[in-house]
């Protein structure tokens, strides 16, 4: 598998997708699974999988000592490994900048220079695929296409892409050409395509042009939270309503924000948080405070690891009215700690959630009386933190693991 | 001779208008009258009128042996007169021919019979009487809304004077008993219980035209076939459904109409009659009697009150519905009167079931129960708004008493005066 992200050094939602689906699909004991990321930091739970780092692959033919490959890179990869992947190395990429090693120094981040990042992991994957055994690539996020594709092409053993998102859900439409021709020579170069709702197997069907009866939704789900019970709610007076997420455009941050403001004109006792960071957030202050609610409305700032389930459980609602949202795991993650969860119909968790309200991003009214009802009406508490919380319960990675694996036996025609 | 009784239930809620939060308070009138209008018409012109003619012209063909029941919700028929009049004349022409019974429901096809026992009385009255004044005849036999019955809800009934109910074939309750015999309550053997026949009502209204059942096509000679291949010491055959499944559920198309046309021709040779529920109760004796401790509906799996009552959010809007009984019964506020029948029909409640919210129009229970509360609360506070509500219901009681009989006995009072003085004129012109 190629990745970018995994847990614990993650900057979105796919980091969390990939542990999530591998750690399910390693509970199939026929199944072994080596997962590359550009940088590891050496951290990351491999009791399930083997993790590679593609910063510590050869690409280019160095002579080094055992000692010296040991005293750098020891601690990820074993030095033989390291001599034994160098065979792999059928061509020329001197043109790369590469250390005393052989290897691509990757940020693993989403750099300015992303796109040649992509492409020198491109140069990883010829010297994986040269080498190494197996029987099928699967590469998530477009970030990977292309090191798939050429891994492909190189040991021709089927690709099967993870479309967590495309641009057209990043960019409100605009989408950038560099961006869509990669995903989509992704698209028509892999065997078999897994999206992770119905929305965005519509978008890759619809905007990719890609054929139905190669694109499979396999809805993600989410992590057991085993100290689920820890988080505890304050008694307070107030009743809290919470955006969490990056505050940007994707996310519909306005849209709360003009919801608080019906809200609050009815009633008080109420109180507003929008949690995280992004280009939008001085918009939104300014906005806040030019509807003159921001006595009720609070800003956190960004929230890391234990936090964000703090505030969650601390909320008497969570709201994620995005615009586009190919799943949005962040609900599930609310309804875990027993938050009754207010999420927009364009967000792909909608088509596997029951008790959770459903709105429109831009119906203001109906998500304005979401929350007037929840925060109110205590059955309606009641009913969504209990129901939601059982619900959510049941939806499992490993089940989303055995899908993916109904997937690889129809591409390997078994 | 056995008898087949047929009996339809005609209903229709008034559906609630999308009513947001910041609605309360100025706004009151609830209701989405677009929405029930197309429905009631639809309904009307599909199912309800085609379905006269036809009951119509099976009385005319078997020269009044033919004979069925009708129990018409107070909430259908205001509809019905206002959108559909032409129904109800309908219905007047049925009725003059004599072989149609009008059972009583309480009006606005409410919960109340569990829920408060008061309004039970006073609904299943105002239905009585509205019957009455529209088909000229009163009620003699009562079916539940919902076919809802148990030992308690039969004893207000027994106290209502009804002699008659119809109840479900809930398995729980009948066991290896056959609905094809008349049963009378747990303890009150004046009451007689009618059951309902799930397996031959299911098979006309639910699997007619389902080409993947055994039994498929269904002709009025196979079924008129399975009555009369039944032991002969069952009776009563009691074939019940809503009158919407005749030609709604089951299509024009279907053949429906035809197969309900071809049914007394087949009885008749097989000497099956028709009868209505009055009449067999009358004819027949109790051949035991049933006991039902709790309540038991004509819908869903279980049989019971779980689809209006099975989840805290309709636990939560019943309570809070009922809470204000008492109170709204003191005014006199007729809007609000009204508001408050219409807002107790079963349907509101059914539609935020996780289990049963067929034909609802809201997207998922929550809507429904977020919209019917903040029509609850913009009600409850123009109750409130009518007495103040810091005076307990007794007291307010006591206290309305005393105005009315103030006013009554001002009223003997001017009378005295007025007497008095004439009788003054009388003896100062003297």
């Amino acid at each position: 598998m190629f990745g970018w992200e995994f847990p614990p050094h993650i900057l979105g939602g796919l980091g969390t997708a990939s542990y999530g689906l591998t750690k399910g699909m390693a509970e199939q004991k026929d199944l072994e699974l080596t997962f590359v990321i550009p940088k590891p930091h050496g951290d990351e739970d491999q009791s399930f999988l083997k993790i590679m780092g593609a910063c510590h692959i050869p690409v280019v033919w160095r002579e080094n000592s055992w000692e010296h490959v040991n005293y750098r890179i020891g601690k990820f990869m074993h030095p033989d490994e390291y001599f034994w992947l160098r065979n792999g190395i059928k061509y020329d990429y001197t043109r790369i900048y590469t250390d005393e090693l052989g290897c691509i120094n990757f940020s693993g981040k989403y750099p300015d220079n992303l796109i040649e990042e992509i492409s020198n992991y491109e140069a990883v994957a010829s010297v994986l695929a040269h080498q190494m055994q197996f029987d099928i690539i699967h590469s998530h996020d477009w970030l990977t296409y292309p090191a798939g594709v050429f891994a492909k092409h190189i040991s021709g053993k089927p690709l099967v892409i993870h479309v967590h998102a495309t641009d057209f859900d990043r960019s409100r439409g605009k989408v950038n050409p560099t961006v869509y021709s990669i995903e989509k020579r992704g698209m028509d170069v892999a065997d078999h395509i897994i999206t992770v709702s119905d929305l965005t197997r519509r978008t890759v069907i619809e905007k990719y042009h890609q054929d139905p009866r190669k694109v499979t939704t396999v809805h993600n789900a989410v992590e057991p939270l085993p100290d689920a019970d820890s988080f505890s709610k304050t008694e307070r007076k107030d009743k809290v309503v919470t955006f969490l997420g990056r505050i940007t455009m994707q996310k519909g941050p306005e849209y709360f924000v003009e919801a608080a403001h019906r809200v609050l004109q009815k009633t008080d006792g109420v109180r507003f948080v929008m949690a995280g960071s992004g280009d939008m957030m001085h918009a939104m202050i300014e906005l806040v405070a030019k509807r003159g609610i921001a006595d009720r409305f609070h800003f956190t700032g960004f929230l890391k690891g234990r936090q964000v389930h703090e505030m969650l459980a601390e909320s008497d609602v969570y709201i994620m009215p995005s615009v586009s949202e190919p799943f949005g795991i962040s609900p599930l993650e609310a309804m875990q700690v027993g938050t009754p969860s207010i999420i927009s119909k364009q967000s792909g968790c909608a088509e596997i959630l029951t008790h959770a309200i459903k709105t429109d991003y831009w119906d203001i009214d109906a998500m304005a009386d979401a929350i007037y009802g929840i925060v109110k009406y205590p059955a309606m508490y009641n009913s969504l933190h209990n129901l939601g919380r059982e619900e959510v319960n049941n939806i499992k990675w490993y089940n989303a693991g055995l899908k993916v694996r109904s997937i690889y036996d129809s591409v390997l025609k078994y | 001779m056995k008898n087949i009784c047929f009996y339809f239930q005609i209903h229709q809620p008034l559906r609630l208008k999308k009513y947001r939060f910041f609605q309360i308070g100025q706004d009151h009138y609830y209701y989405d009258d677009f929405q029930t209008e197309e429905k009631i018409r639809m309904v009307a012109e599909q199912s309800y009128l085609p379905a006269n003619r036809t009951i119509a012209d099976m009385i005319r063909s078997s020269n009044g042996k033919f004979k069925c029941a009708f129990s018409i919700s107070g909430v259908a028929l205001e509809q019905l007169e206002q959108y559909a009049p032409e129904v109800i004349d309908s219905f007047r022409e049925l009725a003059s021919t004599g072989c149609i019974e009008f059972l009583a429901e309480p009006y606005a096809h409410s919960l109340s019979s569990v829920f408060d026992a008061d309004e039970f009385e006073l609904q299943v009255k105002m239905h009585a009487d509205k019957i009455e004044s529209l088909f000229g005849k009163r009620p003699t036999a009562l079916r539940n809304a919902e076919l809802i019955y148990s030992d308690e809800v039969g004893e207000k009934i027994v106290d209502m004077g009804f002699k008659t109910v119809l109840i479900e074939e809930a398995k729980h309750v009948m066991g290896w008993k056959s609905p094809n015999f008349v049963y009378s309550h747990a303890y009150l053997n004046k009451l007689k219980l009618l059951v309902r026949n799930s397996k031959l009502s299911e098979d006309i209204f639910m699997r007619f035209s389902n080409p993947s059942w055994a039994d498929y096509p269904l002709t009025a000679e196979k079924f008129i076939g399975w009555i009369s291949s039944a032991p002969s010491e069952e009776k009563v055959f009691n074939i019940w459904m809503g009158y919407e499944s005749l030609g709604m559920v089951q299509r024009h198309e279907t053949g429906i109409f035809e197969f309900l046309k071809a049914i007394p021709y087949h009885a008749m040779e097989h000497q099956i009659g028709f009868a209505l529920p009055s009449d067999i109760s009358k004819k027949n004796e109790p051949t035991g009697s049933l006991l039902v401790p709790f309540p038991i509906s004509w819908w869903g799996h279980e049989k019971d009150l779980s689809p209006w009552n099975g989840n805290d959010l309709q636990h939560e809007a019943l309570e809070k519905l009922y809470g204000v009984g008492v109170r709204v019964r003191m005014c006199n506020d007729k809007p609000l009167l009204h508001d408050w029948l219409m807002l107790q029909t079963s349907d509101h409640f059914r539609y935020m079931s996780h289990k049963e919210a067929y034909g609802s129009q809201y997207e998922s229970p929550y809507d429904a129960f977020v919209n019917y509360m903040n029509v609850l609360a913009d009600f409850m506070d123009r109750v409130n708004a009518q007495f103040p509500s810091g005076i307990d219901n007794e007291e307010l009681n006591e206290l309305l008493k005393t105005i009315t009989h103030q006013e009554k006995e001002l009223a003997t009072l001017e009378e005295e005066v007025k007497k008095l003085k004439v009788r003054k004129a009388k003896v100062s012109g003297k």
